[in-house]
């Protein structure tokens, strides 16, 4: 299951940063996202800094360590007053220290930063330590916080009882919920929509979602139905219960058509929820053995 | 020395007849009509066509009069393989800094506007730009720019001043082609590419200013400049976020080094007042976009607004902040559209702006004073509530969290950088909107934040419905809304609309439909699969047309 999640992810983040500027792909069935991810699309169309040599990296993180990380940050991110060093223009610009080394040698004393009395041969392997982080506006975390659980499994209880117990029984249906998602993410995100809200990691969602149907009755008050295959304002295209398919032509309302949305339940409570709701039914759920 | 000034006096004249024959200042100043020489056919940003050739008595007998598809790279490059599909053969002119092997051999996807003037019309998709003859749709030439890398999400088209046209490339290069032959004259380097800068935005051509932004996703700042159209040299620059101390803005960042670092890029046109030289245009999200660190803290100027800059001297006039600190890649960039219109029963200059946020604005255009704010999108929940300016209050609960927080609109916005339209005939403002959902995780948590979009992970969830969407600029209130069918929905693309009393956009399932832009009652539609940009039209040889493209090919619709 984790190898498929891993594979699957850069591929799902590929999509997914196209669909943020451009909404001509296919209506969204499921687990679109917007912009984000792991280090796929976009991130790697720029340039990023050859593999430096193993041996001037561990020389240049031994000076950085000692001269320049309080101020800028162990990670090169930022620390004590100095700058985020990846983002910067004259880091990125630089190749070798070669634009690295005045700054280093000379200080910003109006910035604040002081003099360093560092041969060009140290700075060129602080350079490759500082050139050997990927740089990129797309990397999801690199602190992944330990769990998303903060909600009140006892007020999820009872928001379930209110709200969900109509359809779903941890008796039944639900019954081994809380086991079945590795990622208590990724049950959350499926209570929400089924089917929907991918992300997380670990094991994905088991999914029985019944289809969505369509009942279309024409004027003279013939009825078709079947799995709703595709609608628009022209037309309407379903199975019907042999598995034949069917197009029928639309006019505005003639024929009339009804839709059935099994997941509509779930869809009427997102403009509903509290954020806390929402922790407190995971708390819950998660409980559900 | 008679001979001598009758020789300087003929250049002269030359060079004038030259510059006249093609794109003129004169023809970029008329309400749209004939032709579509700029981005949104004309300077409003209306997409309003005063052509009514094509009517609603007739527009059921639309027909298709061409169409073709386009093939990118480098392919027909010294005459090689001839077009499949009404390409000619024509041999591809091949430039750029790059191997082009970044960029591969992707398929075409149209989001451009396409410029007509006289008989050809002009596109470009990322590192590709075409010639095609409006009569017919044979290619003329096709021009590739064999890239460095950069984001290739698309090219919002060509920007054209007297022969030549302008390009900018996902590798910031401002390209410039003889409109003729697509030779390349010159490019210039307009964004540091090391910075991961990339540039998208159709050039805005206004007098001897040539418009250009820029697109970035790590925490590079934004800026608008204006280049010589001669020579590309760097006329100015104005950057959306502040630069160093005692720059304007700067007391609404925590520091000068995240504001210095701040977002806030440029990149989809905007529009141009010729009465007060204003360039009117949104600007893109603070950066980082999802956390917080503390040199964030404030409104975060000039990002997610809406600005009016003096194209003669690059100095910002006035501006309105849309969301003021963002922390949802609400980029306020949408095209924002010029209406001289009645407000509160007087004559007004407005400006009316529907954002990727969910909310929708009239300013005054002269001052950038506030006059409605309305919420177009039901589902939008990241606010809570307008202040005494309008503007919508971040909900500090509805940022990113760790435990997740439940968002709408989801990243791809209400709204985004699909071109509204207005038409003066119902006084209503037409966008594509959707009420989608998604799940925000911060993954973030060093208090130093994230760079650029990174330190969240967005789980989309569904949507309740996507429209069109007409509002009215004097309340900001929704007149009227088409739901597309479905279970869900997804932002539709462009609009146009014409004095034909014709709304024209394409829908979510492929359909490119004709409405009434009164009611929205559906009068014309067929089946195209994928309709990627807005609309247009224009009059060649007497005949009203309307193009659009659908994914790699070009369609013309026209009355027999």
């Amino acid at each position: 299951m984790l190898k498929t999640t891993r594979v699957f992810l850069p591929l799902l983040f590929g999509a997914t940063l196209i669909l943020a500027q451009a909404p001509q792909s296919p209506p969204p069935q499921a687990g679109r996202g917007g912009r984000g991810g792991g280090g796929g699309g976009f991130a790697n169309a720029y340039p990023q800094h050859a593999a430096g040599d193993p041996a001037a990296i561990d020389r240049g993180k031994a000076i950085y360590g000692v001269q320049c990380a309080f101020c800028h940050g162990s990670d090169a991110r930022g620390g004590e007053g100095g700058p985020n060093l990846l983002r910067s223009e004259l880091v990125l610009n630089d190749q070798k220290g070669e634009l690295i080394a005045p700054v280093v040698q000379n200080g910003r004393i109006d910035a604040g930063m002081p003099k360093f009395p560092l041969t060009n041969a140290q700075i060129e392997d602080i350079a490759a330590f500082v050139h050997s982080f990927r740089v990129g506006g797309y990397d999801i975390s690199r602190n992944r916080p330990p769990t998303i659980l903060v909600g009140d499994a006892k007020a999820g209880q009872s928001y379930f009882q209110q709200k969900c117990a109509s359809c779903h029984s941890v008796t039944g249906d639900l019954k081994g919920i809380g086991l079945k998602f590795e990622d208590p993410k990724q049950l959350q995100n499926y209570f929400l929509i089924p089917g929907g809200g991918r992300g997380g990691f670990g094991g994905g969602a088991p999914s029985n979602i019944p289809p969505t149907t369509v009942t279309v009755t024409s004027a003279s008050g013939q009825k078709l139905e079947g799995r709703l295959n595709r609608i628009d304002d022209f037309i309407v295209i379903f199975t019907q219960a042999d598995g034949t398919q069917r197009s029928v032509r639309r006019d505005g309302d003639t024929p009339k058509i009804e839709i059935h949305d099994p997941l509509k339940p779930h869809k009427d409570l997102l403009p509903e929820y509290t954020d806390k709701n929402i922790h407190d039914l995971t708390a819950y759920l998660v409980t559900v053995k | 020395m008679t001979n001598w000034k009758a020789l300087l006096l003929t250049a002269t004249l030359a060079t004038g007849i030259a510059a006249a024959q093609g794109m003129t200042q004169e023809q970029l100043l008329k309400p749209l009509g004939d032709d579509w020489p700029t981005y949104s056919g004309d300077y409003s940003g209306q997409r309003y066509s005063r052509l009514k050739q094509i009517n609603q008595s007739n527009v059921k007998n639309l027909t298709l009069a061409w169409s073709t598809r386009f093939t990118a790279g480098a392919g027909n490059a010294g005459g090689g393989r001839g077009g499949r599909f009404g390409g000619g053969g024509v041999p591809t002119i091949v430039g750029g800094e790059g191997t082009g092997d970044a960029a591969g051999g992707g398929g075409v996807n149209i989001r451009a506007s396409v410029l007509k003037v006289d008989g050809t019309l002009y596109f470009a998709t990322p590192d590709n730009a075409w010639a095609v003859d409006a009569r017919d749709g044979h290619e003329l030439w096709h021009y590739f720019w064999k890239t460095k890398g950069g984001t290739h999400i698309g090219n919002r088209g060509l920007g054209m001043w007297g022969n030549w046209l302008y390009m900018e490339t996902p590798d910031d290069y401002l390209v410039c082609l003889d409109a003729k032959t697509g030779k390349e004259r010159w490019h210039v380097e307009i964004a540091n590419f090391n910075q991961q800068y990339f540039s998208t935005m159709a050039p805005i051509v206004v007098g001897n200013h040539i418009l250009v932004g820029t697109g970035d996703d790590l925490d590079e700042p934004g800026f608008l400049q204006s280049r010589d159209p001669e020579t590309g040299a760097l006329q100015w620059k104005w950057y959306t976020v502040p630069q160093q101390k005692g720059d304007p803005g700067l007391e609404t960042w925590g520091d000068l080094d995240t504001a210095r670092h701040g977002g806030g890029n440029v990149w989809i046109p905007g529009a141009y007042d010729p009465e007060t030289h204003l360039y009117i245009f949104g600007t893109g999200n603070p950066s980082p976009a999802y956390t917080n660190p503390p040199g964030r803290n404030g409104d975060n100027l000039y990002t997610c607004s809406i600005v009016a800059v003096d194209v003669d001297t690059g100095k910002m006039k006035w501006y309105y902040q849309t969301s003021p600190h963002d922390t949802h890649d609400s980029d306020s960039t949408e095209t924002p559209i010029l209406v001289d219109g009645t407000f509160n029963g007087k004559p007004r200059k407005m400006v009316l702006h529907a954002s990727r946020n969910g909310y929708y604005f009239t300013l005054d255009r002269l001052t950038g004073e506030h006059l409605v704010t309305g919420k177009y999108s039901d589902a939008v929940n990241w606010a809570k509530g307008l202040n005494a300016n309008g503007q919508p209050e971040r909900n500090p609960e509805k940022d990113s969290t760790v435990a997740g927080s439940l968002v709408s609109p989801n990243n791809g916005g209400a709204t985004n950088w699909p071109p509204p339209a207005y038409s003066p005939d119902t006084g209503l403002f037409y966008v594509p909107s959707n009420d989608a959902y998604a799940m925000y995780y911060l993954t973030e948590t060093d208090p130093r934040g994230a760079m650029g979009l990174g330190g969240k992970e967005e789980d989309g969830l569904v949507s309740l419905g996507s429209y069109l969407t007409a509002i009215d600029y004097k309340t900001g209130k929704v007149a009227w809304r088409h739901r597309y069918p479905g279970t869900s929905g997804n932002l539709a693309n462009g609009i146009l609309t014409t004095a034909g009393k014709l709304l024209f956009a394409g829908d979510i399932a492929g359909n490119l439909v004709a409405y009434d832009p009164a009611n929205g009652r559906i009068l014309w539609h067929t089946h195209l699969g994928n309709v990627s940009n807005a609309p247009e039209t224009y009059v060649l040889d007497g005949h009203q047309y309307l193009l659009v493209a659908a994914g790699d090919a070009l369609y013309s619709f026209t009355l027999y």
